[in-house]
């Protein structure tokens, strides 16, 4: 497994907790500029704004969480250094929140995987031994619970909805289905953190997402993909997709040219 | 002048309604939607609160340009709030529009088969990161000070828009403006930046306030109706009197010669902006005119289809509650 | 080409809401203006998202704009003139000595 500069030579319990935090961190960073893009060009004013607000939540998640990362291995980096200074190899993010847009059904239907493990996942982590965790994740669990609502009612209206609609909705489905699977692949960070009491394992997720995910898609009359190939290497930053670089390219740009200004 | 305004614009009218409406107006009195109103206020409210209304939505798009390359999460997150508070501005305002008996598809259709216009400003590009605070300090406090007296139009729904937005807005101004001070104090790239945002918008957010009003045809009903506050020189007027400071504060050089304090005015002198661009721009020739047409006719297609089976659902979804009672 | 895909929804617009929120102190919930929306649940999802941005409600209200029966301005006059008169209603009606106290 790959591993970042800084932690090569480093043990799995010094810097399994700089490693979750990123990966909490990274996935609200990422999905958080992925929905961005949609202000302004929205199918209608109010799901504009509403995804804006969604928006906004995560990029302040992504704050809270890339702050406290680098609280936890005391370094002078800020948490901007960590969003627009590190290059895609680093990040922690999984794949399914850096892939594409793609049309509106299938930006909401990502959100609503994402939603769908993030919100058992937070009220997990809002009994945290570690207290900064602890506390970020009861905000977050907050937010996370109006993004699941919305973003289930929303494919539930979509796959409902028209002929079109409904088609599109399978594409959509089956494009991400196997970007969904790595969110509950545990490894030795995952199991490092468990074990001191600070998250659950996340493959003990499964369940509560199983069971929101069979309940929206058959009100959506979408049929839940058989397969249960996952593709992986986000989490742990071993491949991220092609996406992320361009992601980065654009993100980074100002901080990139200017080195050592501040905006 | 007004007079002969008011009988071509509603010389089918009863005078003696019309001289009553206009009783009301002078007295302060707010007309709401059901109330009669004369065609040609209902005509000139429509298009003025649709444009403004267009204004808005497009003016998403030259600050949209930068969300994804905001330079900090705090910065990232400031613009996306403000281009979000544009849209809810936008809908404020179509909301207001329809309570004039026109839906917001009509003037979503206007908008983009080019019967209607939206603020000039926004066919100008947004090259660097500094448009972002040239956009904020000049194009929104223009905007600014045409919308606080229209917080007291004679039209109620409209009035009560412009409430709500002069409140929200008021950060939209400051975040720009911070944005500048913040860049100044920088490298010299960064300072470069913010006087080469200023050079290319200055002139434009003049031009923002409207032709002057020797030239301005609808000026003198539309204030009599209470519709227009202040005429369009006055507005730029003091628009240059309270800018001309804060670049000074900034260190920014105003690109214009001509622009001297006259004691004897107690205003700023400056030259008028070039009335043939503003012209050009207005006519389609702007920098921007095709990109943000196409951007907003594509937001609108692309979306159809969402908004076609939402609300096929919501029936589907009564249909069945009804089925369930039987 | 914008015509052929418009017109459809043209005819298919999101029903008009009439908005109400209740702020933080308890007062009645207040008209805040509208927006469109499919039904009521989407409705108040959107309002959540339009009219509260700023942290200004914990309640919301959503009324379809078609539902609201309003007086007609023709009838102010007999409507509204007679409370106008009716001064007894108002407290500051009842002039009272100062010696007996605040009231």
């Amino acid at each position: 497994m790959a591993t970042s500069g800084i932690t090569r030579s480093a043990t799995v319990s010094e810097t399994a907790v700089f490693e979750f935090l990123l990966r909490q961190g990274d996935n609200a960073l990422v999905l958080g500029h992925r929905l961005s893009e949609w202000c302004g060009v929205g199918p209608a004013l109010e799901e504009d704004i509403a995804l804006a607000n969604t928006a906004l939540d995560l990029i302040g998640q992504a704050k809270m969480w890339l702050e406290s990362a680098v609280g936890e291995i005391d370094d002078s980096r800020s948490a901007n250094d960590l969003a627009y200074l590190r290059d895609a190899w680093d990040f922690r993010n999984l794949l399914l929140v850096e892939v594409p847009n793609g049309d509106f059904g299938q930006t909401l239907l990502r959100e609503f995987f994402f939603d769908a493990f993030q919100l058992p996942w937070l009220n997990a982590l809002s009994q945290s031994s570690n207290q900064r965790i602890a506390d970020i994740a009861a905000k977050a669990f907050k937010e996370a619970s109006y993004h699941l609502e919305r973003s289930a009612e929303t494919v539930i209206a979509l796959g409902d909805g028209t002929e079109q609609s409904h088609q599109r909705m399978s594409r959509a489905l089956d494009y991400l289905w196997p970007y969904t699977g790595e969110m509950f692949v545990d490894d030795a960070i995952d199991t490092h953190i468990e074990s001191v009491g600070i998250a659950p394992l996340p493959s003990s997720m499964r369940q509560a997402w199983n069971q929101t995910v069979d309940s929206v898609l058959s009100q959506a009359q979408l049929a839940r993909p058989q397969s249960t190939f996952a593709h992986s290497g986000g989490r742990t930053g071993f491949r991220h997709t092609e996406h992320l670089g361009h992601l980065l390219a654009q993100m980074q740009v100002l901080q990139r040219s200017y080195p050592g200004a501040t905006w | 002048m007004y007079a002969q305004l008011v009988k071509s614009e509603a010389s089918a009218e009863d005078p003696i309604r019309l001289a009553e409406f206009q009783a009301r107006i002078d007295r302060g009195e707010k007309i709401e939607p059901k109330d009669w109103m004369p065609a040609g206020y209902r005509k000139t409210l429509i298009r003025q609160i649709g444009q403004h209304a267009h204004s808005e939505i497009v003016g998403q798009l030259p600050e949209g340009n930068w969300i994804t390359r905001a330079p900090t999460l705090e910065r990232k997150a400031n613009l996306l709030a403000k281009v979000q508070d544009e849209a809810g501005h936008g809908l404020y305002l179509y909301c207001a529009a329809e309570t004039l008996g026109v839906s917001r598809d009509e003037l979503f259709e206007m908008l983009h088969n080019g019967k209607m216009k939206y603020s000039s400003i926004f066919n100008y590009p947004t090259l660097t990161w500094a448009d972002m605070g040239a956009v904020g300090w000049l194009v929104d406090g223009a905007a600014i000070m045409n919308q606080v007296p229209l917080q007291r139009t004679s039209y109620g729904p409209y009035a009560r828009a412009m409430v709500r937005i002069c409140k929200e807005e008021s950060f939209h101004q400051r975040q720009g403006y911070h944005l500048l001070l913040h860049m100044m104090k920088g490298s010299e790239a960064q300072q470069r930046m913010c006087q080469d945002a200023l050079n290319r918008m200055w002139f434009p957010a003049l031009m923002m306030f409207g032709p002057s009003d020797k030239d301005s045809v609808h000026s003198a009903q539309s204030m009599a109706w209470k519709i227009k506050m202040n005429t369009n020189d006055e507005l730029r007027q003091k628009f240059v009197d309270e800018t001309v400071r804060q670049a000074e504060f900034l260190g920014l050089q105003i690109p214009d010669d001509a622009l001297r304090w006259n004691e004897s005015t107690g205003h700023y002198d400056f030259s008028e902006p070039d009335w043939d661009e503003f012209h050009d721009v207005i006519s389609g020739n702007g920098p921007c005119n095709h990109e943000r047409l196409e951007a907003r006719k594509s937001a609108w297609n692309d979306g159809a289809w969402v908004r076609e089976a939402r609300m096929a659902h919501a029936m589907k979804n009564s249909e069945r509650r009804l089925a369930a009672a039987e | 080409m914008a015509e052929d895909t418009s017109s459809p929804a043209a005819g298919n617009e999101w029903p008009l809401w009439e908005i109400f929120i209740r702020g933080q102190h308890g007062m009645s919930h207040r008209h805040v203006g509208s927006l469109h929306a499919t039904d009521a649940e989407h409705a108040i999802k959107n309002a959540r998202d339009v009219y509260t941005r700023r942290n200004e409600g914990v309640s919301i209200w959503v009324v379809p704009a078609s539902q609201v029966s309003a007086s007609s301005p023709s009838d102010k006059g007999p409507m509204f003139d007679p409370a106008r008169d009716k001064v007894y209603r108002h407290p500051t009606f009842y002039e009272l000595p100062d010696e007996a106290g605040k009231m």
